[in-house]
C-alpha cells in the first residue's frame, strides 16, 4: 500500500469514528453521555505517557531522534487526554489575583463596577472563562455592572458571559434586570480616545446601550456622569486598546482604581503598573482564571483547561530536554569526529 | 443547522491543523475560507457597527460627525495617486491629536512613575521585610541599573562596566525567556480551547 493510500485511509478512519461520535452524543441518538477516566485510569495513562517518555529518551541517547511530527502528537495528547481525566489538581493563589478578589469584597452592595470587554472571540478561550468568573462574583456581591466595549466584538462577548453566568447561577430576568442591576453600553470607535472622553462624559460616548435604549433613560447609568461616579473598574483585554491605555488614560489622568485580566501574552506587558500600584491586581491567562475560580468557589471552565495547560508544560519541558540532549551529543560526536581527522 | 455548523466548524479546525502532518488540500480550503469569511465578517460589522451604527444614525443629532466623516474620505483619497496629498490632512489630525494626548500621560505612567516604584526601602520600611522579599527587592534593583547600563552604548562594554553590562543582558534574556513561557502558556489555551470544542460540543465526548 502506498504512503498515501495510507493517509486516506486514516482520513476515512477518522470521519467515521467522529460520526460514529456525534450520532451518540445525548441530543442526537443518545448512546453515550460523554466519558470520564476514574483516578486510577488517569494515573495508569499519565504513567503509560510517562514511561513512552523515558522510551523516547532512550531513543536519543542512542541517536534516533525523533521527528517534530511526534512532538506534535505529543503534545496533542497531552491536552486531549487530561480534558477527560478526573483528577483535582492543586492550583496556588498568586497575590495579583488575590487583590481582584479583595478590591471586589472592599466594595459595598449596590456599588457600580464598570467592566471593558476589550477583546475578539481569537482570545476567548483565555478571558472568556475570566469574564463569566468575574461577572458570577460582582452579582453574587450585588454590585452594579456597567458594561463597555473598544474592540467591536467585545459587546457580543459581554452577552454570551452574561448568558452563561446567569444560567450557571439559575438567575432569571426578574432576579437579575437588565438595566438596573447590569447594562451593556455597547461598543464605541475611537480607541483610547474613548477612555479619555468617559472621563468628561459617558453620555458623549454612549448615546445608547447596545439595545437602542437611550442613556438617560437607563436607571443604572443615569447619574453617571464621569469614572468619578464608578466604584471600580475591571478590563479584560487582548491588545491594543487594552490594559495599558485604561492605566495611561484612566488611572494616570482621572484616578481610577482598576483591576485587569489579560492574556498570558500581554501579561508581562502590564506587570511594571502592578508593582507601581496602577493596577489592583491583574488575572494572568488562564491560570489567572482559574485561581479567580478557586477563590469564589466556582469550578469552571479554567479549572478544567489547567489540567490539560500544565499537562502540556510538562510535555513541552521533556521535549526541550530531550532536544537538549540531542543536540549536545551532535556536538560532543563532531568535535570528536574532527579529531579524529 | 446546528449540525451544520458543528460539523462545519469541527472539520475546518481539524483541517488547519492538518498543517502540522504537511501542507495539503484539506488545509489550503480551510485557510482559504478562514481569510474570506474573517474579511467578510469585519467589512460587514464594521460597516453597521461603525459606518451606520455610529455615524448615519447619529449625523442628525450631532452634526460635527460629519467632520469626521470628511476626515475619514479624505484618508480614502491615498487609494486616488494624483490626489493621494489630501490624506496628509487627516493623517496629521491622528498624529497631532496622539501625540497631545499621550505627551504628558507617558511621562507620567510609564516614566514617573516607574522610576518612583523603583526607589523604595530595600530591607523593608521599617526593615521589617522577609528575607525572600528582601532578596527580590536586591535582585530588582540590581536587575533594573545593570539593564539600564547594557543600553548605555557611549562607553566600551570592558572591565567592571562590561561584566555589569553582561549581568544586565543575562537579566535581560530571563525576562524575555519568561515573556516566551507566557506565549507558550497562550498558545496552549488557545488549542485547548479548540480540542475542547472538538471532544465536548462537537463529538460531546466530554461529560
Amino acid at each position: 500500500m502506498s504512503r498515501r493510500t495510507i493517509e486516506i485511509a486514516l482520513v476515512v478512519v477518522g470521519l467515521a469514528l467522529c460520526t460514529l461520535a456525534y450520532l451518540g452524543k445525548k441530543n442526537v441518538q443518545g448512546w453515550h453521555s460523554g466519558f470520564e477516566f476514574s483516578p486510577t485510569t488517569s494515573q495508569i495513562v499519565i504513567g503509560l505517557i510517562g514511561l513512552s517518555l523515558v522510551w523516547i529518551l532512550v531513543r536519543t541517547l542512542q541517536d534516533k531522534a525523533v521527528g517534530r511530527r511526534t512532538v506534535f502528537l505529543y503534545v496533542g495528547i497531552a491536552i486531549a487526554l487530561p480534558l477527560f481525566m478526573s483528577i483535582d489538581q492543586d492550583i496556588v493563589i498568586s497575590e495579583n489575583t488575590r487583590h481582584v478578589y479583595e478590591s471586589l469584597g472592599e466594595l459595598p452592595p449596590g456599588s457600580k463596577v464598570l467592566v471593558s470587554f476589550d477583546y475578539d472571540p481569537a482570545s476567548s478561550p483565555e478571558l472568556q472563562p475570566m469574564a463569566e468568573a468575574f461577572l458570577a462574583e460582582c452579582f453574587r456581591r450585588d454590585l452594579k455592572v456597567i458594561m463597555v466595549a473598544l474592540w467591536a466584538p467585545g459587546a457580543i462577548q459581554a452577552n454570551i458571559a452574561l448568558d452563561t453566568v446567569r444560567a450557571r447561577l439559575g438567575l432569571d430576568t426578574t432576579e437579575l434586570v437588565y438595566g438596573e442591576d447590569y447594562c451593556n453600553l455597547g461598543y464605541q470607535a475611537g480607541r483610547e480616545f474613548v477612555i479619555q472622553r468617559m472621563g468628561t462624559s459617558f453620555e458623549a460616548m454612549f448615546g445608547t446601550d447596545v439595545r437602542g435604549t437611550p442613556y438617560r433613560q437607563i436607571p443604572l447609568v443615569r447619574n453617571v456622569r464621569n469614572f468619578s461616579d464608578i466604584n471600580y473598574a475591571f478590563n479584560i483585554s487582548a491588545g491594543f486598546p487594552g490594559t495599558v491605555e485604561w492605566v495611561q488614560v484612566a488611572v494616570s489622568r482621572f484616578g481610577l482604581k482598576l483591576g485587569a485580566g489579560n492574556t498570558a501574552v500581554q501579561a508581562p506587558q502590564v506587570y511594571p503598573y502592578l508593582r507601581a500600584g496602577q493596577l489592583q491586581g491583574l488575572l494572568a491567562g488562564i491560570n489567572g482564571a482559574a485561581e479567580f475560580e478557586k477563590l469564589i468557589g466556582l469550578k469552571a471552565v479554567a479549572t478544567t483547561y489547567m489540567l490539560a495547560q500544565t499537562f502540556a508544560h510538562l510535555i513541552v519541558i521533556a521535549f526541550i530536554i530531550i532536544g537538549n540532549i540531542a543536540y549536545f551529543r551532535g556536538e560532543r560526536e563532531t568535535k570528536l569526529r574532527g579529531r579524529t581527522q | 443547522m446546528d449540525h451544520l455548523g458543528l460539523w462545519l466548524a469541527g472539520l475546518l479546525t481539524l483541517g488547519i491543523y492538518s498543517f502540522l502532518y504537511r501542507d495539503n488540500p484539506w488545509y489550503k480550503v480551510s485557510e482559504a475560507i478562514f481569510v474570506g469569511v474573517s474579511a467578510g465578517y469585519w467589512v460587514v460589522y464594521e460597516y453597521w457597527q461603525n459606518f451606520v451604527g455610529k455615524f448615519w444614525d447619529q449625523k442628525g443629532d450631532q452634526p460635527w460627525l460629519w467632520i469626521g466623516a470628511a476626515l475619514g474620505l479624505m484618508m480614502l483619497m491615498r487609494l486616488i495617486p494624483k490626489i493621494g496629498w489630501i490624506s496628509r490632512w487627516p493623517l496629521s489630525f491622528i498624529i497631532g491629536a496622539t501625540s497631545g494626548l499621550w505627551l504628558m500621560l507617558y511621562l507620567t505612567t510609564n516614566c514617573i512613575a516607574q522610576v518612583e516604584a523603583t526607589i523604595f526601602p530595600l530591607f523593608g520600611a521599617d526593615f521589617d521585610a522577609s528575607a525572600i522579599a528582601i532578596f527580590s527587592n536586591f535582585v530588582l534593583v540590581a536587575g533594573t541599573i545593570c539593564g539600564v547600563v547594557y543600553f548605555f552604548f557611549s562607553k566600551a562594554h570592558t572591565g567592571a562596566f562590561g561584566a555589569t553590562a553582561r549581568v544586565g543582558i543575562w537579566t535581560i534574556m530571563i525576562t524575555f525567556g519568561a515573556m516566551f513561557a507566557l506565549t507558550i502558556m497562550n498558545r496552549m489555551s488557545l488549542l485547548i480551547g479548540r480540542t475542547s470544542f472538538i471532544f465536548g460540543e462537537w463529538l460531546g465526548l466530554l461529560r
